[in-house]
């Protein structure tokens, strides 16, 4: 577990405190110790805690174990598998783009400023969170489809159809992705003091400017944090992506869904791709754990 | 004053953190994933059996209409029954049969997936031929597209969807193109037959290449045309009784009502051809 020294100098990055200079944490009461077993834990929770943890580390134990070692070089080197690999990691990171030109305003005014049904737009903001995606992909489908409300326009207008292309992949990507990002640059803003923003105003700065020049540098952390969240968020996301951009191999097919039909003609190769795909989760895992463990969203 | 600032801001985080933890946890994508689960029944060994209990079986997307029919039918020849079923693409079935999920009854869009289930010896007996499916060119109703041929298909601009070649009516589309010498490139491989239609009856596809059952099921949505080339590439569809189904008694006599004249007036209303 991270040092007290090491958690403080986290929250004070968050807080926006001053980097160098160490605030003086270690508020008596305030510190998170590890309860060690020689405390003794009752056996009423050990139990189902060490079951608990067994049902969620053997299926990726079981997908080391019957993973095709001798031939997963081969299995890693087709093209099918490299294209599906770069599709994914583009339109993530394009989705991941898209969500940080959109979101982080719509958290600044989520967090900053005071309207009525304030809480209805962020609960709406949240809904895509807590929406199966195939029913996210169906909504996309019936507004942006070539024959939806908006799609219609889109396509009469530009001759811009966006299902069943690279762009319709990140559409849905971002549909699910956005309030990820949303969510937590918002709990971000939420935490970080705003009497900075305050003192540059009054210090003869624009609302845009005190934005640009102290609140983003400000919760640039937590902005980072909810990016790599949004972008492993899209890189998984499978059920808007069939239903609204459905599957061309190099054009719609992702990872995701690369695994799915792999799964049905070849299980070896759907395993090997699905070993990419958890190492690319724990690389994110490994980047954010500092911020996990200290609870930061 | 400080402190306490800080203080206050560290349990907002922690709460933060907790929050964005609980909703990393409620979006969890997940796709769906069929498996009813068969409710245990006492299958008595007498002469005349009174069948009772569930029969689960797990069906090709595209026997939906005729078999949910038959299940009617069969739960009102036999009271105290109840036939659920699990429709999805042959090759995701057989999959999940082989993968352990408890059902009594398999019947698959073609042989090469029934082969799954068999070689990995889950089927009991030898799985029966009971229908047969011919692929039609699925287009927007009033066919705009003017639409007549397969080769009309692979003309520019015009958005085409198939079946991935994973499952049968893909497997078959690409053997009646093969036939005709075609190349077709679609917009789309779709996982299952039914994924295709819904994208032509949405509109968001001019066309599809599914089977005659699935136009005849979407009624006036959308329009077939058929083809010549199909002929080369019908497909046969197996049923078979599980090894490990919890209702073998029950199971063998759905079996025997799709054979059944009656169950084969069902699946020609369908469209199928008879096997």
């Amino acid at each position: 577990m991270t040092d007290l020294g090491k958690a403080d100098a986290v929250t004070d990055r968050l807080t926006g405190g001053p980097r160098r200079r160490r605030v003086r944490g270690g508020v008596p009461g305030v510190r998170r110790g590890v309860p060690g077993l020689r405390r003794g834990v009752p056996l009423p929770l050990l139990l189902p805690a060490l079951v608990g943890l067994a049902f969620l580390l053997l299926p990726l134990i079981a997908l080391l174990v019957r993973a095709p070692w001798r031939s997963l070089p081969e299995q890693l080197t087709s093209p099918e598998v490299w294209q599906a690999l770069q599709l994914s990691l583009v339109t993530a990171t394009a989705a991941t783009a898209v969500s940080l030109v959109l979101g982080v305003p719509l958290a600044w005014l989520l967090a900053r400023t005071d309207f009525p049904g304030r809480g209805f737009v962020r609960a709406l903001v949240t809904l895509p969170l807590v929406l199966p995606p195939v029913v996210g992909g169906v909504a996309l489908l019936l507004a942006l489809g070539r024959n939806g409300v908006v799609g219609q326009w889109l396509d009469s207008a530009f001759g811009i159809t966006l299902p069943f292309t690279t762009a319709g992949v990140v559409v849905a990507e971002t549909f699910v992705a956005m309030p990820f990002l949303v969510i937590s640059v918002e709990g971000t803003l939420r935490a970080a003091d705003p009497r900075y923003e305050e003192a540059a105003t009054t210090l003869g700065a624009s609302r845009f400017t005190a934005f640009r020049r102290v609140t983003l540098p400000l919760i640039a952390p937590g902005i980072a944090a909810g990016s790599v969240l949004a972008w492993a968020r899209a890189l998984g996301e499978f059920g808007a992506t069939i239903t609204f951009a459905g599957n061309f191999p190099g054009r719609t097919q992702t990872m995701p869904l690369a695994v799915y039909l792999a799964l049905q003609s070849d299980p070896a190769a759907a395993i090997a791709l699905s070993l990419v795909l958890l190492a690319v989760s724990i690389a994110v895992l490994a980047g954010l754990r500092d911020r996990w463990m200290t609870g930061v969203s | 004053m400080k402190t306490r600032y800080a203080r206050r801001t560290r349990r907002t985080l922690r709460v933060a953190g907790a929050g964005a933890a609980a909703l990393l946890a409620l979006s969890a994508c997940s796709s769906s994933d069929s498996d009813d689960s068969s409710v245990k029944s006492d299958t008595s060994s007498s002469a005349s059996p009174e069948l009772t209990g569930t029969v689960t079986v797990f069906a090709a997307a595209s026997l939906k209409e005729s078999f949910t029919t038959l299940g009617k039918e069969f739960e009102e020849a036999h009271p105290g029954t109840k036939v659920t079923f699990s429709f999805g693409g042959s090759d995701t079935l057989a999959a999940s049969i082989t993968g352990g999920a408890p059902a009594d009854v398999f019947a698959s869009a073609s042989p090469k997936t029934m082969a799954i289930v068999t070689d990995a010896k889950d089927a009991s007996g030898t799985p029966a031929t009971f229908a047969r499916n011919q692929l039609e060119i699925a287009t927007l109703p009033g066919n705009p597209d003017k639409i007549a041929s397969l080769k009309d298909l692979t003309k520019s601009g015009l958005k085409v969807v198939l079946c991935d070649k994973t499952v049968p009516c893909g497997a078959a589309a690409q053997k009646a193109l093969d036939a005709s010498g075609l190349k077709l490139t679609p917009v789309s491989y779709e996982q299952d037959v039914k994924s295709a239609l819904t994208k032509v009856e949405l509109k968001e596809a001019d066309a599809a290449v599914v089977y005659k059952t699935d136009v005849n099921a979407a009624g006036d949505k959308v329009e077939g045309v058929d083809f010549p080339e199909s002929a080369d590439a019908i497909n046969d569809y197996p049923i078979t009784l599980l090894k490990d189904a919890p209702n073998a008694a029950a199971a063998k006599a759905f079996i025997a009502l799709v054979q059944s004249a009656e169950g084969q007036q069902v699946l020609t209303a369908a469209g199928f051809l008879k096997p």
